[in-house]
């Protein structure tokens, strides 16, 4: 049906904020967690983030952005991830011994296309 | 001479356990029992975490245990006094000393409307889950098998809307112990635990927990559930908050299961009028102490047992079953 | 969906004698719905509804905009319920959610903290003269609807049925936020799946559609609509029950709240204009009605005299199914019979076949 442009609403209709796990296309996460398994047992506790030289300095979280690729939302990941000096500081620091470098390689590499 | 008889209220694990004690000890136990058999919420149970221990091994283990103690079954307790308890049935046993191990009930889940529990086919709770698991076949009510599966933590547990403010503390590991059973048997599912907090305080459940996650790439996300609808495909649609990204996650999914909590027994509130008997503000039964005398009452002669006082797990209410019965014959031994 | 657990929340509702108390929104927007409700209690159901012309807004709207103080909505409810006094009644039923909600609020406020209830009288009596006594029953008039729904079933001409295949037409039922969700044990069915709606809609012989996003507010809102700015995120939430809802094909959608029938029904305009999206059968909107409307259909009272003309989403294609009996040439007669003007065809009504009228001008 045709829509008419030439009204001006003063507003458009918001678009919903919620992760969509019927929609978001999950293969890619399910991937990324065949390579390194660990990864699921990530308990959140944010060791990774606040030893972060970059995170310190903007607003990059690996914590988060991990936890979003794993539900599917993968863009602007490999954007953030760019970030990361790669220093290692937050694998020492990580209590569930997840090779976090290896992730951040792993999401740089499988999800440059996002 | 003192009576020598011990009186058990509740034939579960822990009025089990302190009636072979009681017996070891060379007192008389008899075990009061409501139900048609021993064994208590064992019964409806398949495995126990963290082990997979088959819970009837448990049971048989503890009926073993039972030689000449004497059982009465169907036998319901109105009222506990000092050396005396009177059944439903209007029956004064006299007892030199009574343990009070009346379990607990399971929180029910249709009392949290918003998730559809007997509203919607697809949505279960942990006991039906374990009485699947029994039959050795988990499936939606159409018989297939679910692909996508959604365990809530915390049903009936932490609580203020349902009366229900203290932590179950067993849920977390059953549905960590539940989500890999079905993860074994339907290895091509995607399952997702909603949790508030994790709370894994046994020995080999924090092991358990991180199997899960990487071995059986069971997923977690930290958010609770606030609702759910069933679609015209009778799949279930849930809403929740992945708090760890701060954004809401909506997610349908083939079956929710709702990992229900333990509440104080109905029968509690009855025995709270007895002498000794006070309630703690959730309805369970207040011990004299938590660290010295977890199985003493206000009364002399009158013990606790088991999940009668607070959700614990098997091992622990077996445990509090033979210190109550050590209690008990003491007690009995020292007025003689 | 199986058997709710509805029974057991139960609200006293009372009888007869009733002191009515409007909506400040709904005589512009369904206008028929109050002068509907006022003929079926005093006509059909042969009941005592009382009104004084000198009552005001609630000020709800200013309220829970942040622009009218507490003090001041206690005072004006205070001087509402003096007139119920003076008119000499004891139930107060409120034709708006809004000021069900607020009426609800203040009791239970008085109820809780009976300092402000002093000061309350203490303002009116300052500022008016005036006393009051407290209700003796508060209800909403769909509460009062759904508890003489069986009386109006019995004296029914229409039933919510398809005429041609004499199937049960299914039906949207919706819930104003401020009727259950603020004090769960005032509404009938409680707050997840209140009934009152729901029990009008199966005693008339329609089927109640349970659909995922069933519980989801309309959006309405207060402040998110008023700004302008704001209104973005005020129609996404109708787009996502129109959305969920639509898959189920309902005949119409029902709501006892004037905020939700005027944004479920108006917002199905703007959606269609601004993304071409339509959400009934046949490129038509999804009728919303209110419920003095479906009761005043079931009894058989005319569409126009019910207000029906002022929709945005044309009911036509509803009457036809329904087998109401309406004059298409009566439609835009107001009640002096005087031509009022046709509104432009909108997006949502395009291909309305029962629509026999083209832009005029």
């Amino acid at each position: 049906m045709a829509v008419d442009r030439s009204i001006n609403w003063g507003y458009s209709i918001s678009r919903p904020r919620a992760v969509d796990m019927d929609g978001n296309d999950l293969d890619a996460a399910w991937a990324l967690i065949a390579e390194i398994p660990e990864l699921q047992a990530c308990i959140a506790c944010g060791s990774c983030a606040a030893t972060c030289t970059a995170g310190n300095l903007t607003p990059f979280n690996l914590r988060k952005v991990h936890t979003l690729v794993r539900r599917g939302e993968y863009k602007g990941a490999y954007d953030e991830l760019n970030k990361c000096m790669l220093c290692g500081k937050c694998r020492l620091a990580c209590p569930r011994g997840i090779n976090t470098r290896g992730v951040i390689m792993a999401i740089k590499r499988r999800l440059g296309e996002y | 001479m003192k009576s020598q008889k011990v009186v058990i209220i509740g034939g579960g694990v822990a009025g089990m356990q302190a009636a072979a004690t009681v017996r070891e000890l060379g007192k008389r136990p008899v075990i009061l029992e409501k139900s048609p058999r021993l064994g208590g919420k064992l019964n409806d149970w398949h495995m126990l975490f963290p082990s997979f221990t088959p819970a009837s091994k448990v049971v048989e283990e503890l009926k073993g245990r039972l030689d000449g103690v004497e059982i009465q079954t169907g036998t319901d307790v109105w009222k506990i006094e000092q050396g005396a308890v009177t059944t439903a049935d209007g029956r004064r046993i006299e007892a030199g000393a009574v343990i009070v191990s009346t379990g607990f009930d399971l929180f029910p889940a249709e009392l949290k409307e918003e998730y559809g529990y007997t509203l919607y086919d697809n949505v279960y709770t942990t006991v039906d889950i374990e009485r699947m698991f029994g039959q050795g076949r988990v499936c939606l009510v159409d018989g297939t098998a679910p692909r996508r599966i959604a365990f809530l933590h915390c049903v009936g547990s932490r609580d203020e809307k349902v009366n229900q403010r203290h932590c179950s503390r067993v849920c977390c590991i059953t549905g960590v112990k539940q989500a890999i059973e079905l993860k074994r048997l339907l290895p091509d599912s995607e399952i997702y635990n909603f949790y508030m907090d994790i709370r894994m305080f046994g020995p080999g459940y924090e092991e358990m927990y991180r199997e899960a996650q990487e071995r059986y790439n069971i997923n977690f996300i930290r958010g609770r559930i606030s609702e759910a609808g069933e679609t015209q495909e009778g799949r279930i649609q849930i809403k929740a908050e992945d708090t760890l990204i701060g954004r809401p996650l909506k997610m349908t999914v083939d079956m929710l299961v709702l990992i229900v909590g333990m509440q104080a027994a109905s029968s509690n509130g009855a025995f709270a009028g007895c002498e000794g008997i006070t309630l703690r503000p959730s309805g369970f039964l207040l011990p004299a102490d938590s660290f010295c005398s977890n199985v003493c009452t206000g009364a002399k002669g009158l013990f606790f047992a088991g999940t009668a006082t607070a959700p614990k797990n098997v091992g622990e209410s077996i445990n509090e079953g033979a210190f109550a019965a050590v209690k008990a014959c003491a007690y009995i031994d020292s007025v003689e | 969906m199986k058997g709710a657990s509805w029974k057991e929340y139960q609200k006293e509702i009372a009888d007869d004698n009733y002191f009515y108390v409007r909506s400040c929104i709904r005589q512009n927007f369904f206008p028929g719905s109050e002068k509907a409700f006022l003929s079926i209690l005093r006509g059909d159901l042969g009941k005592d509804v009382g009104e004084d012309l000198k009552h005001t807004s609630c000020t709800g709207i200013g309220y829970h905009t942040d622009i009218v103080p507490m003090e001041t909505i206690m005072t004006v409810v205070a001087r509402q319920f003096s007139l119920m006094s003076e008119a000499g009644y004891e139930n107060l039923t409120s034709s708006c959610i809004t000021s069900f909600g607020i009426y609800t609020e203040m009791l239970e406020t008085w109820h809780e903290f009976p300092e402000t209830e002093e000061c309350t009288r203490e303002y009116l009596y300052k500022a008016t003269g005036r006393e009051f006594k407290k209700p003796r029953n508060v209800a909403h008039t769909s509460d009062v609807m759904f508890k003489h729904r069986g009386q109006i079933a019995e004296h029914s001409k229409i039933r919510l049925v398809d005429r041609m295949t004499g199937n049960p037409l299914q039906v949207v039922e919706h819930i104003g936020c401020h009727y259950a969700k603020l004090f769960p044990k005032k509404g009938v069915g409680g707050s997840e799946f209140p009934y009152v709606l729901a029990g009008m809609i199966e005693s008339w012989g329609g089927e109640v559609v349970d659909y995922p996003e069933r519980r989801h507010c309309c959006g309405f809102g207060f402040r998110n609509y008023l700004v302008q700015a704001n209104r973005g995120f005020s129609i996404a939430n109708s787009q996502k029950k129109l959305e969920s809802m639509s898959r189920y094909k309902p005949d119409f959608i029902v709501t006892n709240c004037p905020g939700c029938a005027m944004f479920l029904d108006k917002w199905q305009y703007t959606i269609a204009e601004m993304e071409g999206s339509i959400y009934g059968q046949d490129g038509k909107g999804i009728p919303v009605l209110t419920y003095e409307e479906m009761a005043g259909l079931v009894l058989g009272y005319d569409p126009w005299a019910l207000g029906m003309q002022m929709h945005q989403v044309a009911v036509e294609p509803l009457l036809d199914k329904l087998g109401v009996e309406y004059d298409p040439g009566a439609k835009y007669l107001g009640r002096n019979g005087k031509y009022m003007g046709v509104p432009d065809q909108g997006a949502v009504n395009m291909n309305c076949t029962s629509q026999p009228y083209m832009r005029t001008l």
